[in-house]
This record gives C-alpha cells, structure tokens and sequence, in this order.
C-alpha cells in the first residue's frame, strides 16, 4: 500500500557497523538482566532482546537535528541514538553520571544533546510532544524530523490516535515507528488488538504507511530512510511499522507463564535478528568474536563506570522541579 | 474596582474588559515574538468559544491561530512538544472540565520532562482555560478543578480575577519556562477595568491586596475575590473591616501576603467557588494556622461549593455554589467568636 518508495541500501561497511551496534545493544541488555538478577539494580527494566534491528535501522537512518521520543524499552533506542553506554548504565544504577542524572531511570533515559527526547513509561505518551516538536520545525522551516517509537499495545490508546490523527492533519515532518513485538505486555496480540496489519490504523488518517520485517535491519534502515525523506521533503508524517520479536518477558524478571511453551525457543532459532545480520554478512567465528569482545568489553567498562558513579544526595530530589 | 491610577498627563487609564485583556495579552505577545502561537478548539474564525481570540485569525493567520481537532490529549502533547524546542505555545483547552482528557498530558508529561530529564528540557507552556458556574451548563462544563493541578509538582497553577490582572500574569506565564495553567472564569469575561496603558507584566506568585481592612483577612480566588468585595462592602456597614487578598497565583502561592495579613486581622476566610472539601482553601487553612497560629483569635472558616457536581436546574446551580451572602455569613462567624 505504500507510495513511500524504499531507496538505498547500506553498504557492507555499513552492515557490519550496524552488526557492532546491534551486538552492542544485545550484550547490554543481557547485562542488565544479569545485574538486575545479582540484585544490583532498582526500578523497572526492560529489555528489547530481539529487537535490535529496529532501534540501529531506524536511528542510523536519522539525520543530525532530527529526535526520537522513546518507550519504556528504551536501552536500544538510547545506545543506537549516540548516548555512550556508561552514561546508560549510569544512569540504571542511579548516578549523577547518569544520562538523566539520576532521576529518570530505565523508562526515563533521555540525551537532549543527542537529539533524544526521552523514554516514555505512559504508553503512547510520547507521540503528541513528537508532533508538537515536528510543528515547530514546520514553524521554522528547518528540515528536521520528530521520530516517535511505540508498540502494538499503544495503538490501542487514544493518545497515539490522536497524535497520528493531528499528525497528518497538520502534514508535520514526523515518522511513527510502531514495533509490533505481538505482546502489549503478557496480552498477546489475539487479545488486544482486532486486525493483523496495524498499517490500517495509518491508512484510516490518510496516512502514508510501511509494513517492514523487522527483524532484517538492512530492509529497516531503507524503510526508515524512505520514510525520513518523505516527512523531511514535506509530504507528510509516515507511519512505519516493523514487524518484530520480544525474544525475553515484558520485564527483566517476568517468568513468562502467559506465553506459550517453546514460542520464545523457537524464535530466537528463528528470528533473532543479530544471528540473521551475521549470516547475511557471513561472520566467520573469528570476526565474530572480535565484535563480541569488543561489546562485551564496553559493556563491562559501563557496569565499572556505573559502580563507580557519584551517588546524588537525597535532597537533590527537590531540584529541576521548575526551570 | 479599584484602581484610580492615572496615565501620562493625567489622562484616564485604558478600561479593558476581562476578555479583551487576554486578548490584549495574546495579541502583544504574538507581535513581539514568532516563537509564540495560539491553537485550540474554535479559536480562529469563531473566535472561541468565549469569544477571547475574536479578530486574532484576521491579525496573525491560519499557520498562529490554529483551529485544532476537538482532540484535548493531541492538542496539549502537541504544545508540550513544541514547548520542549523553544516555543511558547498557549494553547486554549475550551472547558476546564476537559483538562481531565489531557490531564495525561499535563500531569505526567508536561509537569515531569523537566525532572525526569535531570533538567535538561523546558516546557515553556501555556494552558489557556475557563469554567465555573452561573450560566447553567450543567455538571460537565461549570466545574472548577484547579486545586487538581496544584497539587502536581511541576506545574504553575494562575487564577487571575481581573482584567489588568489577567492581562499581566497572562504575559508572565507566556515568557515562563515551566508549564503554567492559566484559569479564567466564565462570568467574568464582561468585567472591566483599568488597566496599565503599557501592558506591565505581573509576577507569578504574587498576591494583590484588593481591599485593606483590620477585622478580617478573606483570601478569595476567580468569581468570588468580586463576591467577596461585595461581601466586604457589606460587613463594613456593621462596622466590620474587612482585607481582601487574591493569591492570584495559586501554584506558587503567595504565603507571605496572605499570613502577614491574617497577623494583622487575626481572623481568615477563605473562598473560591470549587467545593469545599479537600479544596484549595483546605491549604490556604493549613499555612494560616501554621504560620499564624499564636494569631488567630478564630477557627479559619472555608467557603466554597456544596460537595455535589454542578446542577442544571438554575435554582439549584445557584443553591450549590457560593455568592456575596455566603462570604458575609463566614467574616460574621469568624467576628463573632
């Protein structure tokens, strides 16, 4: 249904920095369950193991001066906008360091710098301050475009509706990734949502739409790109929707009783989108390893710097309440 | 109402009414400024539904007037992203009763990108909005709910009574660099009064003292600070002087004015038309005794709506919500103890 043309393709140097990223994302989210098991990390958490694709297409495909509005899976989104580990992982453990200083958290990651708007715990939330801030581009004429990530549980809320419905209306530079990992928590898609191709809940505003594997990052990052240049050229918002795979629970911790015995087994032998991206560039062992380590090292370094991080003082809690 | 000031060479001061001093304000601020817009519900060729942004869409066009969707969610979230890169929306939420349609919006959002971002973002917003009783709408548009939102760190919280009033706290919360909601009352769109011939910004969180008096303190907001001169005008017949403080502000409030004059009066009422219980004035009371306490010679008196929703039938609106009489009976039962 889409008239948004998918165009360039990343080149093999690019695929392999999307694969470093990719890992990247992959081990720090593993790192996370890890140091959230041994106790060492408050809050709610969670991770987008299988979801990789989507994050590293969809912001490698981002210009400088565009933003992103992220979820309450925000690690990926956060690491493949350009926030260094350390200061995610900072910020997990609760420290100044961290990349909201320590009062944000996990469903709270935000890099004002680096373009990104925040991670937001009320699902759907964040796509009104997106086109709000894709308006004022409009306002200034400065190519720039809002990017909003959200789920298949958000498009069941009237906040996404609206948002899409003002979107379109007003034709502002905002691109709408809606990951479709199939689970709005422990509700399968069968529960919470009556049709199968969510591009319909675009197309019922008019709205410009892509339906795209999600789990083939090369096919992401040329959608994302089609759809950047659509919102950038001033033809409208695009509604991208990638289709993907919670390869863990709705939390770090979440014993998964609602899901069906095997179902995230056979996914990750199936759909986990590293393994495809290693096949597709046909890794040897050995080329492999080196980008392992290399995750890995990082990862173990950001866990140090966190550990090590400053403590804010608990009457910093009365600060930022006003600008 | 008061004010006998005079302009340059003695001529008389501007008379502005109550709305066209927030379209005044509007209007300056959107010929300074690009940064500044207006949008909401049938604002640009209606005018409003209160006929505030009347002749604006003519002045400034389609792309800063901006008729929205009835869409309560969108159009805030949508000021709010705007805020967040720099702008200064005002964006105009019809009936107060439906900031609990974008209360998501206002509460978890616009109040907490600020804080959740360790201070890295600004939501420069403006909410315009209007309600209250005395037109008879019934119970989902007369309502009074500011004391929701000044419960919320984050947001400012404004309830200007008056035109000049209005006029300047509305320019304050525009050039603010937080979130301000801004409530007008319905019935008081038709007051007028003079006004500063140059438009002089009010600071938020600052009281006006609208009447002196000895005998007792009536911190008043929105349609009653008029009940409550009405009311005051009356006890002085009986000898019983009475100061009239509006806070104005609400979030931040004005403390020091307030309990400076109920150490001078020793006897407080508070009134707003919103119900009683658990209302704004229940706070008011509570900084009163706190800081007052050694000074009071009579239990704070509270006045406000009866604990019901809005009625239609005009007999009972009026039943429910307070007036002039009300105010009166409370100053006469703080006097009388």
């Amino acid at each position: 249904m889409a008239k948004v043309e998918k165009k360039g393709s990343a080149s093999e140097e690019q695929l392999r920095e999307f694969f470093r990223e990719m890992l990247l994302i992959r081990r720090f989210e593993e790192k996370v369950e890890e140091r959230f098991r041994a106790g060492e990390l408050p809050g709610f958490l969670h991770v987008a193991i299988g979801q990789e694709a989507c994050a590293v297409g969809v912001c490698r495909a981002l210009e400088e001066g565009d933003i992103i509005a992220s979820t309450h899976r925000a690690h990926g989104h956060t690491l493949a906008k350009g926030t260094h580990p350390n200061e995610i992982m900072a910020e997990l453990y609760g420290k100044i360091e961290g990349c909201s200083h320590g009062y944000g958290g996990s469903m709270h990651l935000y890099d004002v710098e680096r373009g990104n708007l925040g991670a937001n715990a009320v699902v759907g939330g964040g796509l009104p301050s997106i086109v709000g801030a894709a308006l004022a581009f409009k306002f200034r004429d400065e190519p720039r475009v809002g990017v909003a990530f959200f789920g298949d549980g958000a498009t069941n809320i009237g906040t996404v509706h609206e948002a899409l419905n003002l979107a379109q209306l007003w034709k502002v530079p905002a691109v709408f990734v809606c990951e479709n990992n199939h689970w709005a928590e422990s509700t399968p898609a069968s529960q919470h949502v009556p049709i199968t191709d969510l591009t319909k809940r675009a197309a019922a505003y008019g709205m410009e739409a892509m339906r795209i594997d999600g789990q083939d990052v090369e096919e992401v990052y040329q959608a994302a790109h089609a759809a950047l240049d659509h919102a950038r050229e001033g033809r409208g918002p695009v509604f991208l929707l990638l289709e993907t795979y919670r390869l863990t629970g709705h939390y770090v911790g979440d014993p998964q009783v609602y899901r069906p015995k095997g179902e995230v087994e056979e996914l990750r032998q199936t759909q986990d989108p590293v393994t495809k991206l290693r096949e597709r560039l046909g890794l040897t062992d050995e080329e492999f390893e080196e980008a392992d380590r290399e995750a890995r090292e990082l990862v173990e370094a950001s866990v140090e710097f966190a550990k090590n991080g400053t403590d804010p003082k608990p009457e910093d809690a009365l600060k930022n309440v006003y600008a | 109402m008061p004010g006998t000031r005079r302009g340059q060479k003695g001529r008389p001061l501007p008379e502005l009414s109550y709305r066209e001093a927030v379209r005044d304000a509007l209007s300056q601020a959107m010929r300074k400024d690009e940064d500044v817009f207006i949008m909401g519900e049938d604002i640009a060729e209606m005018g409003g539904s209160m006929g505030v942004t009347q002749g604006m869409l003519d002045e400034f066009g389609p792309e800063r007037v901006r008729n929205t969707p009835i869409s309560e969610i969108a159009l805030v979230g949508t000021g709010i992203g705007a805020a967040m890169q720099g702008m200064r929306p005002v964006v105009e939420v019809m009936y107060e009763d439906f900031l609990t349609l974008a209360a998501e919006q206002l509460v978890n959002q616009a109040a907490k990108h600020r804080y959740m971002s360790g201070g890295q973002l600004k939501v420069p917003l403006t909410v315009r909005t209007q309600g209250g009783a005395g037109w008879s709408p019934g119970a989902q548009h007369a309502q009074q709910l500011e004391a929701w939102f000044v419960h919320i760190p984050g947001l400012k919280v404004l309830f200007p009574s008056t035109a000049s009033d209005v006029r300047g706290l509305l320019w304050s919360a525009i050039y603010d660099d937080n979130p301000v909601i801004l409530f007008e009352h319905r019935t008081l769109y038709g007051l007028k009064e003079e006004v500063p011939a140059e438009l002089e910004p009010i600071p938020i969180g600052k009281a006006r003292v609208h009447r002196e008096g000895e005998d007792v303190t009536v911190v008043a907001t929105g349609r009653l600070v008029h009940e409550a001169l009405s009311a005051a005008a009356e006890a002085e017949k009986g000898g019983v002087s009475v100061e009239v403080v509006d806070p104005r502000t609400l979030q931040p409030l004005d403390e020091e004015t307030i309990v400076e004059s109920v150490k001078k009066t020793n006897r407080c009422v508070v009134a707003h038309e919103a119900v009683t219980r658990m209302g704004f004035g229940a706070e008011v009371a509570a900084v009163v005794q706190h800081q007052a306490f050694d000074w009071l010679d009579a239990p704070v008196e509270r006045v406000g709506a009866k604990f019901t929703p809005i009625p239609f039938a005009p007999v009972m609106e009026e039943f429910v919500v307070p007036h002039a009489d009300d105010v009166l009976e409370a100053i006469q039962q703080t006097v009388g103890r």
